[in-house]
């Protein structure tokens, strides 16, 4: 292969070209770097700081050796894996039944269940509430009905954050499984049904498999999400579910600790990190053993 | 899919009994929140013993909701009116470019979206707390333009992607610069996916609590900022009506674009 | 309208390892209609898209007329183009379309119009300047597209496969057409397409392309009878070629010490239809199918070598009786016959 010599000024055009396309999207990156960039860097940089605005490392002691801290750790873990596994429970099988409909009916029922992801979080929120509540809907249907003889107490606790979380991600989740399933060549299920198997059978070996990349975004996306959520604790938690977003807002409102805050912000980014290496391995696992899925 | 095995009528019945039952979970709320907005008691019942407009009054009868709508809407329309302009250029950017280049320019534009909204809240108010700029229009706005270039951007990349680029070359060959090309070949026949880009973007500043929590105070309050507060003191029904009109507006919203997109 | 000589020289492009243009030289000649031939990959579109200015080529330089246009922006460079798929502009109509690089131009409105519907009517498209580009049909869009590249009388045309789109029928009619415009308006044409009949029914002169460089640059009929090279000739049609010392001549002289090309077409069964100076080939039939038109026999010369022999219907009176197995003699006149310079079987 002979080097081809590259005439200056042809070169120098080329960069040129280059460069105007890259200046195209100047603006947006410099707006995504004073917005989003630079207030992660002052995090780190508020992390080190005394109130005075003196050089510590005393937030770090302080938030790490605080018991808090670490209950708001198991916390957030908790609700992201909670909100992970009904999703899957609940969204696989939903996407199944929609990705085997008439494209037709698949997309009005597609347009309903992504009617929530359009509806503010606050309404949604809200609606919980009503529904949740000592005197709400659900306790009076169970009461009602001789399920329970006392309403349960299915918020301002755990259980209606997680209720909460789930409703807002299982759309998030479902987006993905759905595509998948959708791509799945009508064909192989016919072949697999050809040759014997049982519908379980065709959905244990051909569906599941197929559609594992689409459940995998789906839960990269849960995990991402449900680790930062506030609104949903904040609301249906009742100030007894304190996940780490919710310990970092207390920290600054309620007791101006900007130092501390910075710390526990910087533990959030470490988590999401920690997963983001985590799912990327996992992927890279799934991809590898591809090759040899015919037993699955 | 499934048709491979039109016998199989339980597994059908129980996929779809199953299925039903969750699509029920995720419209309860939304749709359980109208009825309450029309009934005349303060109690939440259900169903409301008699109707009325009483809330819908209340909030717009009421001076800090109304100033609370009146930031949402002008910040909702300069987020998108800034956010959209900037997001096509960075998706002719990345098409043009390719390669790593826009990957790495992606990468970058998309990131806002998967890091925590309290990061970014937190870390926007001390940027703007060390330049005196907390409460002010401006920190909401640059909050809400960075998460709404990336939803643009998943609207408008794709398609240009599906854009024929060969137009944009017929045009170069009949005479067009690049800003001719791009004005009069690219934009018309993007128009879907701009307006589409355009609303999601006003959607996204709407929507937005977190930030404006953190970093709007006074009468730059947005109306999820209120609502939030509302929430956390009382169930007011007040914010039942708020939520069927929010509601509505999506619904209508969603409407249009898609109806649009299939003519 | 004065149209220009085209010069191209040297040009060079590579991406990354994958050479598409290996030193390409090529003068076209003013008011000349010159098409690139060659299979996909060859390198004939990049050439033209090098001229057109959406490939920047690694080094070399492209003039038209005096002009060096090898940096000059696409939008300066006055060039009528044809692209494969049309590239209309679906949110115009047709008058819309052809306007737009009069436009451009700063035509005054009026002289515009007038211009636009003086060439629609040349494309016999009088009558559909109101109509959306999706209510027309392939062949329309296709006059539009010429419409298009020639209403501000650029000085040199480019057409990227034009008529790979349509129909058989229809494209031999717009082959006529397209060269009929250019008789009439003498513009300078550079034409791409991998249709040798194509290539050869419409150009003056053909360069065939392959691996990113020109293989050879003639008439169509000397590209067709005298190839110089192996590709070219196995290019352009049923070529049989012949390793040196397998042809004796009729008159039981010597084998040729050359290869040798020679045409299915060019074979006759019967030594009369052939002068003494002719060649003959001693074979065995393989196969014989019927094809309408002609006959076509597929004989094994006594090494192996397979020789392809194309028998008009009109002169195949025997080959019905031919049997698989059966030796079979087959001509060929000297002037059909043709040595491929320095090629090895």
């Amino acid at each position: 292969m002979t080097v081809t010599a590259v005439d200056p000024g042809l070169a120098a055009d080329a960069r040129r070209e280059r460069r105007f396309f890259l200046a195209l999207s100047l603006p947006a990156l410099f707006i995504v770097g004073l917005a989003a960039m630079l207030p992660i860097l002052w995090i780190i940089r508020q992390s080190f700081l005394t109130t005075g605005g003196e050089y510590t490392v005393g937030n770090y002691e302080k938030v790490l050796s605080s018991g808090l801290t670490w209950s708001a750790l198991i916390t957030t873990v908790e609700l992201s894996l909670g909100t992970l596994a009904v999703c899957i429970l609940l969204g696989t099988p939903l996407a199944l039944a929609l990705a085997s409909a008439r494209p037709r009916m698949a997309n009005l029922l597609m347009a309903f269940v992504m009617l929530p992801l359009w509806t503010s979080i606050l309404v949604r929120t809200y609606g919980w509430l009503v529904l949740l509540r000592r005197e709400g809907l659900v306790n009076a249907a169970l009461t009602g009905s001789g399920l329970t003889a006392e309403p349960l107490p299915l918020v301002y606790n755990f259980t209606g954050t997680l209720i909460g979380m789930i409703h807002y991600m299982l759309p998030l989740f479902l987006l993905p499984v759905y595509a998948a399933m959708r791509d799945i060549d009508a064909n192989l299920v016919r072949a697999a049904a050809s040759m014997g198997a049982t519908l379980g059978q065709v959905i244990r070996t051909v569906v599941l498999p197929l559609s594992a990349g689409g459940i995998f975004s789906g839960s990269t996306i849960v995990f991402i999400y449900t680790i930062g959520f506030f609104i949903t604790p904040a609301v249906l938690g009742g100030g007894k579910v304190n996940p780490l977003s919710i310990r970092i807002e207390r920290t600054l409102s309620t007791f101006q600790d900007w130092g501390s805050a910075s710390v526990l912000g910087i533990l959030l980014l470490v988590l999401m990190a920690l997963i983001g290496v985590m799912f990327l391995a996992a992927r890279r696992l799934m991809a590898r053993n591809k090759v040899g899925a015919a037993h699955a | 899919m499934l048709e491979a095995y039109p016998d199989n009528r339980l597994a059908r019945i129980l996929l779809w009994g199953f299925s039903a039952l969750v699509m029920a979970f995720l419209m309860l709320p939304t749709l359980v929140v109208v009825p309450l907005s029309f009934s005349v008691s303060d109690l939440l019942e259900f169903p409301p013993r008699a109707y009325s407009l009483r809330w819908y009054e209340n909030f717009f009868g009421s001076a800090t909701w109304m100033a609370g709508l009146r930031t949402s809407l002008i910040l909702g329309t300069l987020t998108a009116m800034v956010a959209v302009p900037l997001a096509l250029l960075a998706c002719i950017s990345m098409n043009r470019l390719g390669g790593k280049a826009a990957s790495a320019i992606q990468g970058v534009l998309l990131a806002p979206s998967i890091v925590p909204g309290i990061l970014l809240a937190i870390g926007l108010f001390f940027v703007l707390a060390a330049q005196g700029l907390v409460g002010t229009l401006f920190g909401v706005l640059v909050g809400h333009v960075v998460l709404a270039i990336p939803v643009a951007c998943i609207v408008l990349l794709p398609a240009l992607a599906r854009f024929d680029w060969n137009q944009v070359q017929a045009a170069r060959s009949l005479g067009a610069g690049w800003a001719t090309a791009v004005g009069g070949i690219i934009v018309p026949q993007l128009r879907i996916s701009f307006l589409s880009a355009t609303l999601m973007a006003f959607l996204t500043s709407l929507d937005e609590s977190v930030i404006s929590i953190f970093v709007a105070s006074g009468h730059n309050s947005t109306l999820p900022k209120l609502m939030f507060l509302s929430l956390r003191d009382q169930i007011d029904p007040t914010i039942a009506a708020i939520s069927t009109l929010w509601t509505a507006i999506v619904v209508v919203v969603v409407l249009i674009v898609t109806l649009r997109q299939k003519s | 309208m004065k149209s220009l000589p085209i010069t191209i020289d040297s040009v060079r492009k590579a991406y990354g390892s994958y050479v598409a243009l290996d030193d390409v030289s090529l003068d076209v000649q003013a008011g000349e209609f010159l098409t690139l031939l060659g299979p996909s990959g060859s390198g004939k579109t990049t050439l033209l898209m090098a001229l057109a200015g959406f490939v920047r080529p690694d080094s070399g330089k492209l003039l038209l007329g005096n002009r060096d246009i090898t940096r000059l922006a696409p939008n300066k460079r006055d060039i009528g183009i044809v692209f494969q798929n049309y590239a209309l502009f679906p949110h115009m109509n047709v008058l819309a379309n052809v306007e737009y690089p009069l436009a451009l131009r700063k035509t005054p409105k009026a002289q515009a119009r007038q211009q636009a519907l003086d060439t629609l009517a040349r494309v016999k498209l009088e009558g559909l300047a109101k109509r959306n580009i999706a209510a027309l049909s392939g062949g329309q869009r296709q006059r539009v597209a010429l419409a298009r590249a020639i209403v501000f009388e650029p000085r040199v045309m480019l057409m990227d496969e034009p008529l790979s789109a349509l129909d058989r029928n229809l494209r031999e009619t717009m082959q006529y057409e397209i060269r009929r415009l250019h008789d009439d308006l003498g513009i300078t044409t550079i034409y791409v397409t991998h249709d040798q009949r194509e290539a050869l029914t419409m150009s003056d002169r053909v360069a065939v392309m392959n691996s990113g460089r020109i293989q050879q640059i003639d008439t169509p009929q000397q590209i067709y009878d005298r190839p110089s090279t192996r590709f070219v000739a196995e290019f352009m049609g049923e070529a049989n070629i012949l390793a040196p010392g397998s042809a004796r001549t009729i008159d039981g002289g010597d084998a040729s010490r050359e290869t040798l090309m020679i045409r299915a077409e060019s074979f006759h069964l019967d030594a009369k239809l052939v002068g003494r100076d002719g060649v003959a080939l001693e074979a065995r039939l393989c196969a014989k199918a019927f094809r309408g038109e002609n006959w076509l026999l597929t004989l094994a010369l006594d090494d192996g070598q397979e020789v392809l022999v194309c028998i008009p219907a009109a002169l195949a009176s025997g080959c019905a009786e031919l049997a698989a197995g059966q030796r079979v003699t087959a001509y060929a006149p000297a002037e059909k016959v043709h040595a491929i310079p320095g090629a090895i079987a």
